[in-house]
C-alpha cells in the first residue's frame, strides 16, 4: 500500500509537483495520466526514494520512504523512464548483480532470476551483453529488474515503449497477473493501453491531481452529453430536416463525405427514463426518422467520450482550449473535405478491425478526429 | 555494498581501464627500477616508486572520472538509489572497489624489494612502508576525484578536475612560497578559507541566517585574536595549507626515512572527509 500525503516537489521556483494526496491499495493496477512534464516522472522518483520531496510524506506499507528507507524500498520494484543498464555487462549478470542489490538471499539469486527472464522472454540472450541488444529488450531487461523477486509494489515508467505488438500484449497480461496480488503502478502515454491494462487511473495535469476514477467512471464523467454518429445515404439538407424532426437532439454537425453519403454527429440529451421507467435510447427514434423518410440509414453508433476526450478536457486549462480552438476552426475550413474522409477511411478501417482489436481501432479512429482539431504531432506521437 | 563492490571491480577491468592504469603504472615503475636500483644499483626501492607519483596524476583521474558522473548520465544511479541499499554502502562500494584498482600494482610493487634482496643489500622495512603509503595516498587522491566525478554529468569534466587538483597538490610546495606572511595578511586568508565551509553550509542548508551567523563568528573570532594576539597570525597560512601538500609524508619516507605517523593520520581523515562530501553532493542532488 502506498499513501502519499500533500506531496510538494520544487525545482528552485518551479513546481514539478503540486500537493498531491493519494493512496494505493493493494491487488489493483493503477495507471498514471498526464501530458508531458505533468509531474508523472517526478512523482514516480520520490515514491521510490530517488528524489527527497520539498514537503509532504510518502509512506510504502508503513514505512516512510525518507526515514526508513531501506525498509520501503524492499518493498519496490521500478523501471523508470530510461532503463538503469550497465551497458558493459550481460543480461544475466546484471539481473544477479540486481538480485544481490535487492538483498535477494543468495540461494534464490538463480530462482528469482530465471522466473524472471522466463517472464519477459530473455532466455535467448542472456548471455549477450546489453550493450548490443536493441531498445526492445533493452526495455525488457530493465523491466525483468523492477520484477526480480516480485515485490508488492511495482512501478513502472512507461513500460511499453520499445516493445514490440505481441510482447506489448506479453506483457500486459503479465502485468494483469501481477495486478491481481501487487500494487502496479504505471504511466504510459499511450491511453489505449492505460484504459485496457488499469483499474483506476490517475490523471495529473501541471502536478495536481486533477482525477481519479475507473476509466468507465472517467468516460461516464463527460457522457452527461451523448453523442451519436450516423451516416446516411441523402443529402445535407435532407439530413438536416429529418434530424430536425427529433426533438431531443441537441446539436448537430453534419458533414459530406467523398461518396456522396451525408456524415452527422448529433449531439442528444442525456439518456433519461420514460414514464414506465425503461431507458429512453435516441436512436431508435433516429431510426425511426429516417425510415419514415425513407432514407437508408449506412451506420449508426454512440460515440462515447473517450478517454482521450476526457484526458484533454482535465488536462488543457482555460488559455489552451482558446488557443487549440481557434486553430481547429481554421483547418476546418481550410481542408474540410480531405479531412472528413480521412475521419470516414479511418473509420471504415476501424470498423474492420474492430472485432480482433477494439482498442486500436478506437484510437486510431480518435486520430483521426484530432487530426482535424490541429493537435496532430502530439496524438501521432502517443497512438505509434 | 558487496554486489557494487563486485560488478565495478569487473567492469574496470572489463572496460579496459584498469588493466590500462595497472600496465601503465607497472611499465612506468619497472623501467624506473631498472634505471636507479639494477642499473644504478642504488638499494632503496622506495626512491624509484617516487618517480611513480607522476604516473599518479594522470592514472588516478582516469579510474575516479567515471564512477559517479557516468552513473548520473546514464541514469543508472536510479538502480543504486532506488535500491534497499544505503547511500553509504554505495559510495563506499565504489570507493572500496577503486581503492583494489590501486591496490593491484601496489601489490605487483611488492615483489621488486624482493629482487634487489636477491641481488644485495635490500630495506626491506622502508620499502614495504614507501609502498603502503604510496597506496595509501593513492586513496586519498582517489577519495578526491570520487568527490568531484559525483559533482558532474561529464567524464572529461571529472577528469580535468580531478587532474589539475592533483596537478596543483602535486606542485603545492612551491605555490606555498608564493603566500604572504605577515600577520595581517595570514589573518585575511583564514578568514577566506572558513569562508569556504560557512559557503558550503549556506550551499547545503539554503539557510541565509544560520550561515551568516557562522560568518560573524569566524570573522569577529578572527579580528579579535588578531588584535590581542596579532603574533599568532604570522605564518600561520604557510603552516596550515601546508599539510595539503599530501605527497610530504609520502617523500618523508622515500627521501629521508621518516615516517609521519601525523600525516597518515592526516592521509586517513582526508578520505574520510572526501566520502563524506561525496555522499553529501549525491545527497544534496536528490533535493534541489
Amino acid at each position: 500500500m502506498i499513501e502519499v500525503k500533500n506531496l510538494v516537489k520544487k525545482y528552485g521556483e518551479q513546481v514539478a509537483v503540486d500537493h498531491l494526496d493519494f493512496r494505493l491499495e493493494p491487488g489493483r493496477i493503477y495507471g498514471f495520466l498526464g501530458p508531458n512534464g505533468a509531474g508523472k516522472s517526478t512523482t514516480m522518483n520520490m515514491m521510490t526514494g530517488y528524489l527527497g520531496a520539498t514537503e509532504g510524506t510518502i509512506e510504502i506499507n508503513g514505512h516512510d520512504i525518507l526515514k526508513e528507507p531501506e525498509a520501503a524500498k524492499r518493498h519496490i520494484g521500478y523501471l523508470p523512464e530510461i532503463p538503469p543498464l550497465y551497458t558493459d555487462m550481460t543480461v544475466s549478470e546484471y539481473l544477479y548483480f540486481a538480485a544481490e542489490l535487492k538483498g535477494i538471499a543468495k540461494k534464490e539469486w538463480e530462482k528469482a532470476v530465471q522466473e524472471v527472464m522466463q517472464a519477459v522472454r530473455l532466455e535467448e540472450v542472456q548471455m549477450r551483453l546489453i550493450r548490443n541488444l536493441s531498445k526492445g529488450y533493452r526495455q525488457r531487461v530493465g523491466l525483468a529488474q523492477a520484477l526480480l523477486g516480485f515485490p508488492e509494489i511495482l512501478i513502472l515508467d512507461e513500460p511499453m515503449v520499445g516493445l514490440d505488438p505481441k510482447q506489448i500484449i506479453e506483457i500486459r497480461e503479465l502485468i494483469r497477473g501481477l495486478g491481481n496480488k501487487h500494487t502496479v503502478i504505471l504511466s504510459s502515454h499511450i491511453l489505449a493501453e492505460v484504459r485496457e491494462i488499469c483499474d483506476y487511473i490517475l490523471i495529473i495535469s501541471r502536478g495536481k491531481l486533477v482525477a481519479g476514477d475507473t476509466p468507465e467512471n472517467l468516460e461516464h464523467l463527460l457522457n452527461g452529453q451523448n453523442t451519436l454518429e450516423l451516416e446516411a445515404k441523402a443529402g445535407l439538407e435532407e439530413t438536416r430536416d429529418i434530424l430536425k424532426k427529433v426533438p431531443e437532439i441537441i446539436r448537430a454537425q453534419i458533414e459530406r463525405t467523398e461518396e456522396g453519403t451525408a456524415f452527422a454527429k448529433v449531439h442528444t440529451e442525456p439518456a433519461g427514463r420514460n414514464g414506465l421507467g425503461k431507458k429512453t435510447d435516441v436512436r431508435e427514434k433516429i431510426f425511426f426518422a429516417f425510415s419514415e423518410a425513407a432514407c437508408p440509414l449506412l451506420l449508426l453508433k454512440p460515440s462515447k467520450a473517450s478517454l482521450e476526450e476526457v484526458f484533454m478536457q482535465l488536462t488543457q486549462g482555460g488559455e489552451q482550449i482558446q488557443e487549440t480552438g481557434s486553430d481547429a476552426s481554421f483547418s476546418m475550413k481550410e481542408e474540410e473535405g480531405s479531412e472528413v474522409s480521412s475521419v470516414q477511411e479511418e473509420g471504415t478501417e476501424a470498423s474492420f478491425v474492430q472485432e480482433e482489436e477494439g482498442t486500436e481501432a478506437s484510437f486510431i479512429q480518435e486520430e483521426g478526429q484530432l487530426e482535424g482539431s490541429g493537435i496532430k504531432g502530439e496524438k501521432k506521437e502517443g497512438g505509434r | 555494498m558487496c554486489a557494487i563492490y563486485k560488478r565495478e571491480l569487473r567492469s574496470y577491468f572489463r572496460s579496459m581501464v584498469g588493466c590500462v592504469f595497472v600496465a601503465f603504472l607497472v611499465a612506468f615503475t619497472g623501467i624506473y627500477f631498472t634505471a636507479y636500483n639494477l642499473t644504478a644499483g642504488y638499494p632503496y626501492f622506495s626512491y624509484t616508486l617516487s618517480g611513480s607519483l607522476i604516473v599518479f596524476l594522470v592514472g588516478i583521474p582516469l579510474i575516479t572520472m567515471r564512477s559517479f558522473s557516468e552513473e548520473r548520465k546514464n541514469k543508472t544511479d536510479q538502480l543504486l538509489l532506488t535500491a534497499p541499499v544505503s547511500l553509504t554502502k554505495v559510495v563506499l562500494g565504489k570507493y572500496l572497489a577503486m581503492a583494489s584498482v590501486i591496490a593491484l600494482p601496489n601489490l605487483i610493487f611488492c615483489l621488486f624489494p624482493l629482487l634487489i634482496k636477491m641481488n644485495g643489500t635490500a630495506y626491506l622495512k622502508v620499502d614495504y612502508i614507501s609502498i603502503a603509503v604510496f597506496f595509501l595516498l593513492g586513496c586519498v587522491y582517489v577519495a578526491i576525484g570520487m568527490f568531484l566525478s559525483s559533482l558532474t554529468e561529464s567524464q572529461m569534466i571529472a577528469f580535468l578536475s580531478t587532474f589539475g587538483v592533483l596537478l596543483v597538490l602535486y606542485l603545492w610546495d612551491g605555490i606555498l612560497g608564493f603566500l604572504p606572511s605577515s600577520a595581517l595578511s595570514c589573518m585575511i586568508g583564514v578568514i577566506l578559507i572558513l569562508s569556504i565551509p560557512v559557503f558550503y553550509i549556506w550551499q547545503m542548508t539554503s539557510n541565509w541566517i544560520v550561515s551568516a551567523v557562522l560568518e560573524a563568528i569566524c570573522v569577529a573570532g578572527c579580528v579579535g585574536t588578531y588584535v590581542m594576539h596579532a603574533e599568532l597570525f604570522e605564518n600561520l597560512l604557510t603552516k596550515l595549507l601546508g599539510n595539503l601538500a599530501f605527497a610530504d609524508v609520502f617523500t618523508g619516507i622515500t627521501e629521508n626515512q621518516i615516517v609521519d605517523l601525523g600525516g597518515i593520520a592526516l592521509y586517513i581523515s582526508v578520505i574520510a572527509v572526501f566520502i563524506f562530501l561525496t555522499i553529501q553532493a549525491i545527497q544534496k542532488r536528490r533535493w534541489s
